[in-house]
Parts: C-alpha cells; structure tokens; sequence
C-alpha cells in the first residue's frame, strides 16, 4: 500500500467545532500579570531578597515539575505555566531572609508532593504553594520566622518582626501594645511599608491585580468578597466585645490576609466549583483565619496559609452539598 | 532503675491484656469456615482478573465449595492445578485446554488506509462512534487501546495503531473481549499458530482498496487447509476444532493476511 | 401585535464569534439540478423508509419512491424527474453508509406529485392536513428530522395554545433561516397559521434573535394574522434550542424528560413551517430545502436552495470551490453540526448548512484534565455540571453521570466552548448518554 500522509486527510471530532479561545496557560499568564503589581512592591520593599527568592522558587518549580513528568512518563506540561504561578505564590509567603536552599525545598515539595503525586494540574486536592510553605513553617520554623531587620525601609518600632507577630507576642505577655495605629502607620500598612511576607505587604498592589483578574474574568468575586468580608465582620464584632481588639484595617492590610484571599484561596483546582459553594469556602477561610489570628494561642501569629489548607480538604463537600439542580428538574 | 521497671511493668502488662484479649476473640469470636475454601485458594492462582466469573479467586474458592460451580473455569489453572483443585473434592477434573486472546486484525497504520484524522477522546468505542470510525476499513481495529487497558497482565501492545496480543502474557480471562466496539477479539487456543487476521465482510476488490492484509476472499486457502478454513461470505476464517499445520499458507495468502503467532 | 421582546431569557449559555456577515446579504439562490442526487432512506428522527421503486425505475418529480416504516417514520419522494440507477449504501452526515437511492436526473424536471394542493385549507378538517404534511414527507428542518406530522398530533389530553415559528438560526455561520423570512416572510405567516390551525392553538409567536433587524422589520411588514407576533429574543446561543426558546418567549418551563406539548407549547423552524405551506398549499412534497456554504475556506460563501440528495461536492463547485487547504469540513453549524471525511457525502432533509474550514479556525480537544474552573457551568442552558459529569465519565462511573443529570444534556456545545483546557466534553456525554441507553434497553428486553 502506498503510504498515507495525514496531511491528505481532513479532521473529524466530535462537535462543537468552535471554541472561544481560552487556555490553561492564557489564565495563568493573566495570573502572572495580576502578580506583576506585588511583586514592583516586593522589589522595592526587600530588594535583591525579592528577586533572589521569586526566581528561586520559580525555577525550582519547574524543574521539579520537568522531572517528575519524566519520571512519571507523562506528557511535559510546563507550557501551561501553572508551575510558574506555584513558584511566584510561594516565593510572596516567603520571608525576605529565608535561606535560598529552603525555598527551593519549599518548591520541590510544592510540586513533587502536592501536585505531581497526585497527577499534576487539577488532580492536587490542596493549594501546592501552601504546602510548600507549611512544610517550610514546620520544618524550619526559625528561619521562616525570622524577619531581618536589613530589608526594613521603614518605621523604627518595627524592625525585627511583623505587625501580627508583635501584637500576639503583647498579648501573650499581658504587655500593652507597642505601637499605637496611627493614620500614617495605617498607610504604611496599606502600601506594605512594614516587614512580612514578600509578596503579602502590600494591599494596594494586590488590590490592584485582584481587579485585573476579576476584569479578565479569570476569577469571581465569590471568594475575595466573602473571604475577607468575613475577616472584616469579625473583626468589626471583636472591636465591640474585646478590649485589646486591633482596628479592622490593622487585620486587613497586615499578615497574608489581603494575598490569601484574592490570590491563594482564589486557586481553581482547589477550591470548589459552584458559586454557592465559592461563597461558603470563602466564609470558612475567614472564620478560620480569624479565630487562629484571635483566639488561639499557638506558636503561629498567622493563619491565612492553615485555613485556606483546611478549606481546601471540605471542598468535595462543599461541591456536593451545594450541586445544582437542572433547568426543568422535578422538585428533589 | 524505678523507671525501668516502670516501663516494663506497663508494656508488659499492655502486651499481656491484648494478648488475652486477641486469644478470647480467636475462640470465642471466631467464624466457623470450611477449610476447604481456604486449601482451593491457595491452589488457586491468586491473580483475581475475574476470568471464571465471579469477583476473585477467595470468591470462586467459596462458590466451589458452596455452590456446585465447576472446577474448570480459572481460565490461568493448567490441567494439573484443576486436577488438584477437584482432588479436594473427591472429584475427577475435565481436562482443559488453554485459551489466549487474539485480536483479528492486521492493519496497522503501515497497511491499512485512515479515512479522517480522529480528534477526540482516545478510547476506541468513542472513535468508533464519532464519523464510524476513522480507518477506512469499516471493521478494522481503531489501535486506541481500550483493550489494552482493560488486560489485567498487560498482555496486549498498541503499535502503529494495531492493536495485538502477546500469547505467552495472556491468561485467557477474556477481558478484552466486550470491549472491543467492533469485536475483533476472540478466545482462540494458545496451540494454534496459525490465523486468518482479518474480520472484515466486504468483497476482495473494497477490500484491497483500504487494507493491504486484509482477506480478499480468492478462497485459495480454504483448498490448501484440508478443511480447517472454511468462507463466511467473503470472509475467510479458521476452524479451531481442526487441525491446522501448513506454513505455507502465510506466504501463499494474496491478500496477506495469514498469519503465523506463537 | 406590534414586535415583542421576549419577557425572559434561559440562563447560561455563550457568544460566539457568529461570522454571518459572510452570507446574510446572499439571497438564496437555487442551485442547478447536479448530475447525480444520492437520497439517502434515513433522513429523519425513527426507522428508515423503506424503497418502493428499484434499479432501472423511471420516476418523476415528487413521486414517492419510499415509504414510512411504522409511525415515528416519514415517506422520501424524487426531487425530480430521472432514472433510478442503484439501490444500495451510501455514506450519510452521520458517518458509516445507510441504504439510499441513487437516482440519475434526466433534465426534463417532469412534475407529478401524488398530493392534491388544498388552497382551502381552513375549511379542512385538521387530521386530514396533518396527514398531507405527513404524506409530503415534512420533518423537522432545523436539524433534528422528527416527522412533523407525528408533533401536528399532539394526544387529546395535552392541548396547545402557543405555537412558536423558531427563528433563531443562533449556531454562528448559518443564515439560511434568515434569508428565508427576509425572502418569503408572506408564506412563512401562511404557514405559520396553517400550523396554528391544525394544532388549535391560539397564539402564533415568529422568534427571532435580535441580530437580525432586517428579518424582524419584513416579518412585521408582512404580518397579517391575529393574535401573532415577532418575539425579539436576546442573542445567545442556543437561543433555538426548544426548551430555553419556550422558557425565553413563554417563561414556561418543560420537565426533565417532558416534551414541549407538555406545557402547551410547540416549535416549528422557519423551514418545517415554509415546507408545511408548501405540502398544504401546492401540493408538494419536500424535496429541496435551503443551505448555507460558508467558512473561510470556501471561494464564495452562499446560501442555496439546492435539491436533497446534491453531492456536497457540487455546493462547494457551485461556490468557486475550495480556498487553501480544507482542515475541517461540517455538516450542520459549528456548535452541533456533524464534522465529515470528505466531501462525498450528499445532503439531507435535515443539512442546514456546509462549512469548510481551515487549520486556524479548527481548535482541537486534548485530553488536560479539569481545571474545575466553572466556566462550563456558567456556560450550560440546561444547569449541568459539565466538569463533574465528564471526570465522572472518564472514570467509568456512569451511574454517577445518570445522577447527575447527564440525559437532560442536548450536547449544544456550550460547555466545550468555553473550556479551558479544551476537554471533549459533549464526546464524554454522548458516550455516557448511549451506555444508559443501551442498559435502558437491555433492561427492557428482560
């Protein structure tokens, strides 16, 4: 038989035959996009540690991803750039002085653990750069701790650690606070003039990549708005019924709140898929944050990252419990 | 030393009351089981594919000796492990001839023409479905390896989108039988060697049209088999019951699709 | 009653980009009789015609050469006067070859159609109009081919009062609908009120969306009826689709599993209702119907009336021919037409429309899993929950799917359309939905 070229032949699939154009990797490349904003922040507030870190993470992402597709014998899926969007979140839940070699442990166990194990991109029931920071808060709490005083560019009361970490050390000792919020303070936390996380110190950029993402469409306004409006109304109950409440605006700009609930728990894969079901998620990832912030007295001065992990486990829950029923469904 | 003794005490009697407890529920607790369905399972080979019907080789072992299911139906068990198996039961065991599944079907994509470029699901029931198919023989085996998924010993290998089975992995548990959407698959026995590759129903001339090794229907084997090929239309095909030896057959077949395996 | 906009719109759905800037200016053109017609006995929803004539038979035009095989069939008739040359398989839109009649035009175009015309049809009794629709081998047009008259028949215990006259044409491409009421907007009302007669309906809708202002402005014009109207609908696909158009023009909604007669509804695309008046009217069978031949790999787009049975080779030659290389060709419109091996495949009763197209206009599915990013949720008309129901499918749990509602599906499309990781999403339901099928039927057999 003379060789067939299946150039000669036409295509048939299944319908439809249009498509609008969406990608996996057009959504993450907005991600990045959206990220861009806290990142110029980063920059500035941290410097070279910012930089060193974000390309850390990101190249060790990759890498790690490249490997263990090989290792699985499964098809390269880096061209979906989800391993870059793991790599930039993780490397902004980083302290700015976190040792090199720990942020790409964190990586490696973001990618290899949480999402290839499980069959890469949309079969990780967890946030991978979650994982990767809790693993890193575990295992070298110390070092994930520690805020160094070299990268500060700002107020002189605070230079060794975060405005959370300072009220709950406070509260533990019966002291008062150290530092009375003052309208200036108040903007400096706004902009991320205070120590932190990389990539959670400024509210202003990631509002401003939030509003990216919600005019792309690429996500809803179900999470951000119950996430931190749950924050904000507890907050606000707090300041009625405690004495040592901090103010509302305190709670939302510092910690990794504001990064939390517009870019952490806003991951598809991970969070559930009806809109209901959004709101829920989002309400469970505030009260959570809140009461580990408020009311345990743990070693963590942050909850954002364990609550959107708890979250992340009730979402199949969540899914099922909030099933639509079909246009013309007989009433259950 | 107080505390090692402590510790020892405490372990000690830990280990001492479970101990206990585990014998009580041995005896007391214990369900009564033939131990002949124990003896059968051990005897039996253990790979649980289902060939004989039933969900494992603990459940066939308990419907052989409640129930009266015949001895012969592990389709792995060779004659002397059957006849073990109804020894347990004071029986004498039928003899048994091993079967392995055989894909009818020789047209890979170096022989046999594709009538579209199928994009879609890689299941070869869904490309069967959409378009009827996209190898232009309207019987031919699609080679998206829904059969090979389905073996339970990876006995069956897709390659130039042709699907075939590997004689000597085979278990004969039949499997990949109805999965197969234009059931190409048959259980044939492992000592034949010779096969007539090809399933499809169409005369020689559509044939040759879209398939270099399909049968073409010139019926020259069936002379040259001493009745062990008989036509089906314009289809040749082997009669396993008869004996079949002549190896001349591959290279005499025009259409080339005799083929030898095993 | 003056143009209406449609009091409700379904949710969900999508807007693509609808190219039918291409042929909506094209007036329809008839398409000279091809040297072959190939008339396929399948050409509507239920069992196959079965051939009365064979080889060698002389025929005229619109005599009956099949006839029905039970009550969910419909009669097949020669689109013109010639010679039977074969009775044998040929391969259809949907794939693997079905019996069908190839017949050799003679170029006499010699009339004789066993159907008497009845100009005075409001005098008749409706059952027997409804059996000249069914004796002139009417079936749905809009796709589907159900036999129109087994829907002019609704039992006695599910009485129609609203009858709507589907004027959507939402699949992008396709204008072969809106030429017709831009065209023949007079005898589109008359059969509207035949259609209207013989149902005992009382109000006639046209439904059209609102991307067509030239059709809503000469439907108006040419309206003359009582207790009728153009029903505006919101542009959105799939607007055509009976139960979201019932719901948009009526706000009724049709049960999982019910039929629109169940809630006094029935719908008739612009086509079925201009073949009904042409059955009632002139006394002819339908043997012609409108198609459009667009995409960008077509010299010069247009839409025809061309007679069933042409070869899609000929529409295409009728269009200049081909321009660069064909990647993809469609029978039907892009959201549910049917994709073809080539073009040696002749239209049917049901064809609305031919598109070719090239390499960059042809996504394709890749087999990325589920990013559960919801968009096809969004997307879906009738409230699914196409990322579930797929993963469920890839996973072999069909009776999950079933819960899940996945028989209501009507595979528009919607959901693939918007997918990010372009999964095959209606490929997963149409196998889920034939294994059910299959077990319903098995089932039944015990």
């Amino acid at each position: 038989m003379k060789p067939q070229s299946s150039a000669d032949l036409h295509i048939v699939s299944s319908s439809p035959h249009a498509h609008s154009g969406a990608s996996v990797s057009r959504i993450m490349a907005d991600v990045l996009i959206a990220l861009v904003p806290a990142f110029a922040a980063a920059c500035w507030f941290f410097g070279w540690d910012a930089i060193r870190l974000t390309a850390a993470c990101v190249t060790a992402c990759l890498a790690s991803e490249w490997l263990c597709r090989k290792a699985m014998r499964r098809d390269n899926t880096l061209s979906d750039l989800s391993a870059v969007v793991t790599g930039v979140l993780l490397a902004f839940n980083l302290p700015p002085a976190l040792p090199t070699w720990m942020a790409v442990a964190g990586s490696v166990v973001a990618i290899a653990i949480a999402k290839q194990t499980f069959g890469g991109l949309g079969y990780n029931p967890f946030n991978p750069a979650l994982i990767g920071r809790a693993f890193l808060l575990i295992s070298c709490t110390g070092p994930m701790t520690t805020w160094s005083a070299s990268a500060w560019r700002g107020a002189d009361a605070l230079t060794t650690a975060t405005p959370l970490g300072l009220v709950k050390e406070a509260l533990k000792a019966g002291q008062p606070l150290p530092f009375t919020l003052t309208q200036d303070m108040t903007w400096n936390f706004f902009i991320g003039n205070m120590n932190g996380c990389i990539g959670e110190v400024s509210a202003a950029a990631i509002l401003l990549g939030v509003a990216y993402l919600l005019f792309r469409r690429v996500i809803t306004w179900h999470v951000p708005v119950a996430y931190l409006g749950t924050a904000v109304l507890y907050a606000v109950i707090l300041r009625f019924t405690s004495a040592n409440a901090m103010p509302v605006s305190f709670h939302l700009f510092t910690g990794g709140l504001m990064l939390g609930a517009c870019f952490m728990a806003t991951d598809m894969v991970t969070t559930p898929i009806t809109r209901s079901g959004l709101l829920l998620f989002g309400v469970g990832c505030g009260l959570l944050t809140m009461v580990f912030r408020t009311v345990v007295n743990g070693a963590y001065p942050e909850g954002v990252s364990f609550a959107i992990l708890i979250m992340n486990a009730f979402t199949p829950l969540i899914n099922r419990a909030t099933k639509r029923q079909p246009f013309g469904a007989k009433s259950p | 030393m107080n505390q090692w003794m402590f510790s020892i005490l405490w372990i000690g009697g830990i280990g001492a009351v479970c101990g206990t407890a585990l014998a009580f529920a041995a005896r007391y607790l214990s369900v009564e089981e033939d131990p002949r369905i124990e003896q059968v399972t051990n005897e039996l080979p253990g790979a649980n594919c289902g060939g004989c019907g039933f969900a494992g080789c603990a459940d066939y072992a308990r419907a052989l000796v409640t129930t009266s299911a015949a001895t012969s139906l592990c389709p792995i068990c060779n004659s002397a492990v059957i006849a073990r198996i109804a020894a347990i039961f004071g029986r004498t065991a039928e003899a048994v001839e091993r079967k392995v599944a055989r894909i009818q079907c020789g047209g890979s994509d170096a022989e046999a023409l594709r009538r579209f470029a199928y994009n879609g699901i890689a299941d070869c029931a869904a490309a069967a479905a959409t378009g009827g198919g996209d190898k232009a023989c309207a019987y031919g085996c699609l080679g998206y390896g829904s059969c090979a998924r389905v073996c339970p010993v990876g006995a069956i290998a897709i390659s130039s989108g042709l699907a075939s089975v590997n004689p000597a992995t085979c278990i004969g548990c039949g499997k990949c039988v109805p999965v197969c959407p234009r059931g190409l698959i048959m259980l044939v026995p492992a000592a034949a060697r010779i096969h007539v590759l090809c399933s499809s129903k169409d005369k020689g001339p559509v044939v040759k049209k879209v398939c270099g090794v399909g049968c073409i229907g010139c019926t020259l084997c069936v002379k040259l088999s001493d009745g062990a090929i008989a036509m089906d239309g314009f289809l040749a095909k082997v009669d396993y019951s008869k004996p079949l030896t002549n190896d001349a057959l591959v290279d005499k077949c025009p259409g080339h699709c005799i083929q030898t395996i095993g | 009653m003056k143009p209406i906009r449609a009091p409700y719109c379904f949710s969900g759905g999508i807007h693509p980009v609808y190219s039918k800037d291409l042929t909506r200016s094209a007036p329809i053109q008839t398409l000279p009789c091809p040297p072959q017609l190939v008339i396929a006995l399948s050409q509507h929803l239920g069992a196959p015609a079965v051939a009365i004539v064979k080889a060698g038979d002389s025929v005229s035009g619109g005599q009956r050469l099949a006839d029905p095989a039970g009550v969910i069939s419909a009669p097949i008739h020669a689109p013109t006067s010639g010679k039977i040359l074969r009775i044998e398989p040929a391969p259809t839109p949907l794939g693997r070859p079905v019996p069908a009649i190839i017949l050799e035009p003679d170029g006499h175009d010699t009339w004789d159609s066993p159907l008497t015309p009845m100009p005075d049809w409001s005098r008749l009794d409706r059952k027997s109009l409804a059996g000249q629709v069914g004796a002139a081998g009417v079936v749905g047009m809009g796709g589907a081919g159900f036999p129109t008259q087994v829907k002019l028949s609704p039992p006695a215990d599910k009485p129609i009062d609203t009858l709507i006259i589907n004027g959507a044409e939402c699949e992008p491409y396709l204008t072969g609908d809106h030429r017709l009421m831009l065209e023949r907007a007079e005898a589109l009302w008359q059969g509207a009120a035949i259609i209207r007669y013989i149902l005992g309906a009382k109000t006639v809708h046209i439904a059209i969306e609102d991307n067509k202002p030239d059709a809503i402005q000469a439907l108006e014009s040419a309206r003359t009826l009582e207790d009728a109207a153009v029903c505006i609908l919101k542009t959105s696909y799939p607007q055509g689709s009976e139960k979201q158009q019932i719901y948009s023009v009526t706000g009724r909604v049709v049960r999982t599993g019910g039929l629109p007669m169940d809630v006094g509804c029935v719908v008739e695309n612009v086509g079925t209702t201009l073949a009904v008046w042409d059955a009632v009217v002139n006394g002819r069978p339908l043997v012609s119907r409108t198609i459009t031949v667009s995409g960008d790999a077509v010299a010069a787009p247009a839409n025809f009336l061309a007679l069933i049975g042409t070869p899609f080779a000929a529409l295409v030659d009728a269009c200049g021919g081909a321009r660069g290389r064909i990647a993809k060709i469609i029978s039907g419109g892009p959201m549910m037409g049917f994709a073809q091996a080539s073009l040696d495949v002749a239209m049917s009763k049901t064809s609305s429309g031919l598109l070719l197209l090239s390499a960059s206009r042809v996504p394709g599915f890749t087999s990325q899993p589920c990013i559960a990013c919801g968009r096809c949720l969004d997307a879906c008309p009738m409230g699914l929950m196409p990322a579930e129901l797929s993963q469920c499918i890839e996973a072999d749990d069909i009776d999950a799917a079933e819960h899940l509602f996945v028989m209501d599906c009507f595979e528009c499309g919607s959901c693939a359309f918007v997918c990010p990781a372009h999964r095959p999403l209606v490929q997963h339901m149409r196998r889920a939905k034939a294994i059910i099928l299959a077990r319903r039927r098995a089932a039944i057999k015990k």
